[in-house]
Order: C-alpha cells, then sequence, then structure tokens
C-alpha cells in the first residue's frame, strides 16, 4: 500500500494510472497510511488515532478563525455595510489579528473567584464539543472515529457542555453572570430532547446509529436525478427545520442567544472572562455550532454524498465542507434577521412546540415507511403529500392554539372613544 | 486494558472521596459528576457501550445539573460550605463502611454472570440493536412501567411547580388583596375629600 | 397575511435584499471607509480655532491685536495671551505670544463670537493625533495663524459677510475721521451715522 500510495502521489503510472479524481478523493487516506507506514509497530496504533485528531483539529480551528471573519461580515453585508477588511485581503486575515489580541490580553480572574472551577470551565467546554468532532465523517472513509454509537456518542458527549455551563457562571462569583449560566443551562437540557428526537427519526428509518451508515444509507439517487438525501422525504424536511431550530439553542446561537447576548447581561456566563480564556468560550461555541451543523449535514443532507451522479468526480469532503458551508451562512443570516426570543419564549418554544412536533415526526415517518407499499403511478406523490400534511397541519394549527391561548396574534388598536 | 481500568478506577474512586470530603457544595457536586464519568467510562470498558454512554447523557448530562440547581435555589449560607462532616467517632464511620462492601461482596459473588466475551472481543458485549429487541420484546412490561413511572413524576413536578392560587374569601375577593376601599385607593380618595 | 411563517420569510428576503444589494450597489453602505474616503463637513462645524492674517504675511498681516477678550470669555480658559511691546515698553496691538491648549478647548465657538476684529474663526480639522498628549496639543501663534483665503474657504457664506464688513470699515476709516465725526453729529440726517 505505501509504494502503490507513493506512486499514486506522484501521478507516476508505475503500477496504476490514477487520475486526478481519485488523486484528490483518496489523498487524505493515503497520506495517513504512508505517514503512519513511517513509525514503528509500537506506534501505529497511536498514530492512527492522533493523525485523524491532529488532522480534524487543524481543520476546524482553521475554520473557526475563518468562520469568525465570515460571520461579521456577512452580518455586516446583511446590514448594509462592508465588514471587517483592513487585516489581509478583503479582511480575511482578521482572526489572526483577533487571535493574538486575545492571547496578549491579560488574564484578570476576579479576586472572590473559584479560581480552580474558573480556570477548568473553558476547558471542560471546549474538550467535550472537540470530541463530538470526531465521530462525523467528513468524506468517503474520512471519519476520526466509527463506533457503533456513534450518533449516542454525540449527544452523550456535548451534554458535558452545560457543566461547564454552569462551572463558569458559578466560579464567577458575580450574580448576572449566575443568571446567565442558569438560563443557559435551562436552555441547553431544553432544547437537547428536540434535538435528539429529530435525530431519532433519521436512526429509525436508516436503522444504524452509526453516522457512517446514515450517510450511506443516503446514497443513491431516485429516477438517477434526485439524491435519496433525507431531506428529500416529508419527514426529513421537517426533521431538518426542528433539528436547525434545535441546534441554533443548543449552541447559544441566535436568535435564542439571551444567555449570552450582550445588551442583555453582558455576557452571561462569560462576563468575567478575559483574553485566552474568553477565545477558548468562544472556540467552543464554533466548534459546537460546527459539530451540530456537521450532524445535520450527516443525518439530513446525505454527509458527503454529491447531489447530481455526474459530480461525484468531486471529492467527497468537498461536498461535505460546501454543505457545511451553507449551513454555517444560514445560521449566519438567521443572526442576522432575527430578533432574540425571551427566555420564557424560548423556553416555551422548545418544550411546547418543538417536543410535541419532533415526537409527531416520528409517527409521520413511521407511516411514510409503512405507506411505501403504494405502487399505483403518481403514488410518490401522494404520499409525500399525504406525510407532509400530516406533519404540516398540525405544526401549524398547533402554533396557532399556543399562541391564541397566550393571547397573541396581530396587534389589534384600540382607540379612546 | 488493565491500565485503561486502573486509571478509570482511580479517576471513580477518586472523585467519590473528593465529592464526601471537600467542603464546598458545589465542589462536591461537581466531583460527583466526575466520579459518574469513570462509571460510564468503567461501563464502556467492559462492553455495555450504550449503558455507558447512557449514563453520560443521563448522570452527566441532566442528573448533575439537577443537584446543582437544586443546591442553588434551596441554598443557605451556611450549607455551602461544610466544615465538618463526621459527627462520631472514625470506628463507627469503619464499621458501616465495611458493612456496605461486605453486602456488595455478597451480592456479586453469587450474581449469576451474563455470559459473553465483553470487551476483550473489542466489540460491546451486547449489541445496541439486540439491547433495543430485548427492551421492546422480552421486557417490555418492565420498559413501560419505568415510562409510566416517569411520567407520572414529570406530571407531579409540574402540578408542584404550577404557582401558587390563593383561596378565595366569600365576597368572591382573592385572600391576599385589600378590599376595594382599602389601601392605596382609600388614602387617595381620603386626600382628595379632605 | 397571516400565513405562518410570512413573517419570517419578509424578514429573510429583507436581509437578503441587503446582503446582495450591498455587493451590487456600493452606495446602499451606511459607513463611510475612513481614512480613504471622508464625509464632508457642513458649512457650520467647527471644532478649534485658528487666526486670520490678511495678506501674505502671517506676522503683519494678522488681524488679532491681543485684545484679551477671548482669553477672558473663553470658558475653559484655554487661550493665553501675551501682547508684543514695543522698543519703548508700551503695548503693541499684536500679539507676541497665542497659544491655545485644544486638548482643553470644548469647541464652543465664544471666543469667536466676541472677538471685535473678526481675527479669531472656527477650523474643521479634526485628525489631531499626535505622539506627545500634553505638548503636542498646545497651538502657537504660528500653527495658528491661516490666511484670509483659508477662511473664505471653510466658512464661504460667514466670509462674505465679515469681508463685507472690513472692508466698509476699512472704507470708512480712510475716507477720514471728518466724514465718521460729521455722520455722528445730531441732525445730519446722513444713514449710517454712529458706525
Amino acid at each position: 500500500m505505501n509504494m502503490e500510495g507513493i506512486l499514486a502521489l506522484t501521478g507516476w503510472g508505475g503500477l496504476r494510472w490514477v487520475g486526478p479524481v481519485e488523486l484528490f478523493e483518496r489523498g487524505p487516506v493515503w497520506l495517513r497510511d504512508w505517514a503512519v507506514g513511517w513509525l514503528p509497530e509500537g506506534a501505529k496504533v497511536w498514530a492512527e488515532g492522533l493523525i485523524p485528531a491532529v488532522a480534524v483539529l487543524a481543520v476546524f480551528g482553521l475554520l473557526f478563525g475563518l468562520a469568525t471573519v465570515a460571520e461579521r461580515k456577512l452580518l455586516g453585508r446583511i446590514q448594509n455595510r462592508p465588514g471587517p477588511n483592513r487585516v489581509g485581503p478583503y479582511g480575511w486575515l482578521q482572526f489572526a489579528a483577533d487571535g493574538v489580541k486575545m492571547l496578549t490580553k491579560e488574564d484578570v480572574v476576579p479576586r472572590s473567584a473559584d479560581r480552580v472551577l474558573h480556570f477548568l470551565a473553558p476547558i471542560v467546554m471546549l474538550a467535550p464539543v472537540a470530541l463530538s468532532l470526531a465521530v462525523i465523517p467528513y468524506g468517503r472513509d474520512l471519519v476520526a472515529a466509527d463506533p457503533r454509537c456513534g450518533l449516542l456518542f454525540f449527544f452523550a458527549v456535548g451534554s458535558a457542555a452545560e457543566v461547564a455551563a454552569f462551572m463558569a457562571g458559578w466560579s464567577s462569583r458575580n450574580k448576572y453572570s449566575l443568571l446567565g449560566a442558569m438560563r443557559a443551562i435551562a436552555q441547553m437540557i431544553s432544547y437537547e430532547l428536540p434535538l435528539v428526537l429529530s435525530a431519532l427519526t433519521v436512526v429509525m428509518m436508516a436503522g444504524s446509529l452509526s453516522l457512517v451508515e446514515i450517510v450511506e444509507a443516503q446514497s443513491g439517487y431516485w429516477w438517477g436525478v434526485i439524491p435519496r438525501w433525507h431531506v428529500m422525504t416529508p419527514w426529513g424536511l421537517a426533521g431538518l427545520l426542528l433539528f436547525m431550530a434545535a441546534a441554533a439553542a443548543a449552541s447559544n446561537r441566535a436568535p435564542f442567544d439571551l444567555p449570552e447576548g450582550e445588551s442583555e447581561i453582558i455576557g452571561g456566563f462569560m462576563t468575567e472572562y478575559s483574553g485566552f480564556k474568553y477565545a477558548i468560550f468562544f472556540m467552543g461555541e464554533y466548534f459546537g455550532m460546527f459539530a451540530v451543523s456537521g450532524l445535520a449535514v450527516t443525518l439530513f443532507l446525505g454527509g458527503w454524498q454529491a447531489p447530481l451522479a455526474v459530480l461525484e468526480a468531486a471529492p467527497s469532503y468537498g461536498w461535505f465542507f460546501l454543505k457545511l458551508g451553507v449551513m454555517i451562512a444560514w445560521f449566519i443570516w438567521v443572526r442576522g434577521t432575527l430578533p432574540r426570543l425571551r427566555v420564557d419564549h424560548l423556553l416555551n418554544f422548545g418544550w411546547k412546540y418543538l417536543l410535541p412536533l419532533g415526537a409527531l415526526n416520528l409517527l409521520v415517518a413511521m407511516v411514510w415507511r409503512g405507506l411505501g407499499g403504494w405502487a399505483f403511478p403518481g403514488a410518490g406523490a401522494v404520499r409525500w403529500l399525504a406525510c407532509l400534511a400530516m406533519i404540516g397541519l398540525p405544526a401549524i394549527l398547533w402554533g396557532r392554539l399556543l399562541m391564541r391561548s397566550r393571547g397573541w396574534g396581530p396587534r389589534v388598536y384600540r382607540y379612546a372613544s | 486494558m488493565a491500565t485503561g481500568f486502573i486509571i478509570l478506577a482511580a479517576v471513580t474512586l477518586g472523585a467519590a472521596l473528593a465529592s464526601v470530603m471537600l467542603r464546598r457544595l458545589v465542589h462536591c457536586a461537581l466531583c460527583w459528576t466526575l466520579s459518574m464519568a469513570g462509571v460510564a467510562g468503567l461501563y464502556i470498558l467492559a462492553g455495555a457501550e450504550f449503558l455507558g454512554l447512557a449514563q453520560l447523557i443521563v448522570y452527566v448530562g441532566a442528573v448533575a445539573i439537577l443537584i446543582v440547581f437544586a443546591i442553588l435555589l434551596t441554598q443557605r449560607r451556611e450549607l455551602l460550605s461544610i466544615e465538618r462532616l463526621t459527627a462520631g467517632s472514625w470506628v463507627t464511620g469503619v464499621a458501616v463502611a465495611g458493612l456496605v462492601a461486605g453486602c456488595l461482596w455478597i451480592g456479586l459473588a453469587y450474581t449469576r454472570g451474563l455470559g459473553g466475551a465483553g470487551g476483550a472481543s473489542g466489540g460491546p458485549a451486547l449489541e445496541t440493536r439486540e439491547l433495543g429487541e430485548l427492551l421492546m420484546g422480552r421486557y417490555v412490561v418492565a420498559f413501560e412501567v419505568a415510562g409510566l413511572v416517569l411520567t407520572v413524576a414529570l406530571i407531579g413536578a409540574v402540578i408542584l411547580a404550577l404557582p401558587f392560587e390563593q383561596p378565595r374569601e366569600a365576597s368572591g375577593r382573592r385572600a391576599d388583596r385589600p378590599a376595594a376601599g382599602e389601601g392605596w385607593d382609600a388614602r387617595r380618595q381620603g386626600g382628595q375629600g379632605a | 397575511m397571516s400565513v405562518e411563517g410570512a413573517g419570517l420569510i419578509r424578514g429573510f428576503i429583507e436581509t437578503g435584499r441587503n446582503l446582495v444589494g450591498s455587493y451590487v450597489d456600493p452606495r446602499r453602505w451606511v459607513t463611510v471607509q475612513y481614512p480613504e474616503e471622508r464625509r464632508a463637513t457642513p458649512e457650520n462645524s467647527r471644532v478649534y480655532p485658528f487666526l486670520v492674517y490678511d495678506g501674505a504675511d502671517p506676522e503683519e498681516g494678522l488681524r488679532c491685536v491681543s485684545c484679551k477678550i477671548c482669553e477672558k470669555e473663553c470658558p475653559p480658559q484655554c487661550i493665553y495671551i501675551v501682547p508684543a511691546q514695543d522698543e519703548r515698553g508700551r503695548p503693541r496691538k499684536h500679539p507676541a505670544i497665542f497659544d491655545i491648549d485644544i486638548s482643553v478647548c470644548m469647541s464652543c465657538q465664544i471666543c469667536v463670537e466676541v472677538c471685535p476684529f473678526d481675527s479669531i474663526k472656527m477650523d474643521q480639522a479634526y485628525a489631531w493625533d499626535r505622539e506627545d498628549r500634553f505638548g503636542g496639543l498646545l497651538l502657537h501663534k504660528a500653527d495658528l495663524a491661516r490666511p484670509n483665503r483659508y477662511y473664505r474657504e471653510l466658512h464661504p457664506a460667514e466670509a462674505r459677510v465679515v469681508d463685507e464688513h472690513l472692508a466698509r470699515e476699512r472704507e470708512l476709516r480712510e475716507s477720514g475721521v471728518r466724514a465718521a465725526v460729521r455722520a455722528s453729529l445730531p441732525g445730519s440726517g446722513e444713514p449710517g451715522g454712529g458706525t
């Protein structure tokens, strides 16, 4: 394999001609195998685990930097202004300047703060989230770890971030930090349930908890043109919308960013953090956003699959990162458009609206599978519409019922007579 | 495999010990969380993948938060820092600990093993799929009863958390509101009349 | 429309229009790319004072006669004037030292309003970054003196009025004291009496 890999990398036709398609597609895997091949036997096991981990962290670290600049520039464009455009070409090296700034800032710890917890909180926030990036398949055979319960591992590890939020808020000895931490934790645990429920629908339909198998269950095309992604089914579409709403709330992203809204509570549980620790929190938040976006891509958008059969020549990881970029751009667009939700509205939305709809989505997925036996012409469209009505009508009616019971609706003006 | 077990056991036991010996209550709660995470690691090491991950989700993600909220929302200044936990002598403590350890030992020694190679073969002793099929097949009654108990607990918690309605008096007003003619309104009317 | 999600869609269309529009049409931008672009300041904007001189020589043509009214009236007392003395020690109508500390100046324009000789006016330069924040912001007479044509460029309407007024003053002065005295006698009936 090593020799072939090296020869293939150089494009030498010694053993076998490798076209550019396969070179780009298999390149990372060949690189890893070649690097591991240089090491002695004992170190091979370590290297096989370490190299993908380092690669994932490096790629996502760079993506984090670029995402911060992209967010500021996109938000600026949404607000009719250019965003940062001084550092680097069109401002794209702003994250380097920000990184240097964060590193050189004085690390302020309040005198009455609990030093051990204050120090550990950013680490406890970042480590589990980075760990959850390990199970997402980035391309064909490009996954750092593929346990049989990959999805469960993702959620198990992601739930440790709430403890970190509490640690940060408590150790700061600041009533606003504590309040922000309480809100953040309440929000995170409230929205874990809809998140898991929409993911559960996918697990049920794909038949496996392993993310690699879920991606492979979405391969193939209907009539050769429409990819068999889960989002192309009514339960998948509803599931994606539910998942995106719950994911935005679970990673404290607008419009659910009350725990850290600057105009509400200064920094929430991150108020007393400065310099590098704040950068770690920030990175943890963005990694969380990447992780849930990556999971959404994997579960609903077909992971690394190409959308058309002719486009399969492009490398699989290219498709994954393109879809991930679309998700991130969507999050940024939502942030620039929607106003922030008040905390009780937020919790009501999670428990009273998303949770029942998530359970209903599970039912609709079962009905979809049950109706799969129809064979009359036009059956596909009828099945689609029936299942869409099954999830869409309750969504609309339930929303109206909830709003009416609270007395919300279009504003009615009464004039003094 | 042995080194992994030793490290995880040390973390679990050390965190558990710290959680009973530390002075600040919140530190105790967080050390308990760490020991639960250690237990989850031990489950995974023993081949129960699903159980270990579920342990993480339930204990570290939910129960730890519950305990922390309980501490914070019911705090009294003096309880946040526990100076001395021991009331009697250490002999009693050792005796009770020995008793508990003896009961656990006997219980474990006489438990029928579940069979299966466990983590030695590299995979879980019981596949998640088989676990699911067992829960929905042989043990479905226990599963449903557990779900029912949890639902009852949830409903009870919601009822406990509802705002308390004051009893109404015969005149139809709430007991905690003053009648018309008393309070601020009366003073204002009295002032205007004067 | 009260269709579900209509408000959301409208919001997204609006921000989407901004997003695409800000690339297509830079006139949409609400910000100014300082320092490459600068917004023009209105004619009446003011920052710190400067001294006006007529002609080409900043020393000889300086309108200021060191009457020290502006020094007295300045609320934060940022003006420091020392009148020049001639060879016999008598004060001349010229300042030897005229310093303004612009780190103290509050741009109230009172010095401009009280000056009887139209010799101190407000400048519009706002970029005063210096490395020395004490001495670097103390402006002396040479730094403050600007020609009248500079004043005309900055405040054209004001400068026109001031120039007319000064020209009329000069006319009245050069046409002789007799003309002024005759005009101030009661019963002469001439307009423009009692300037």
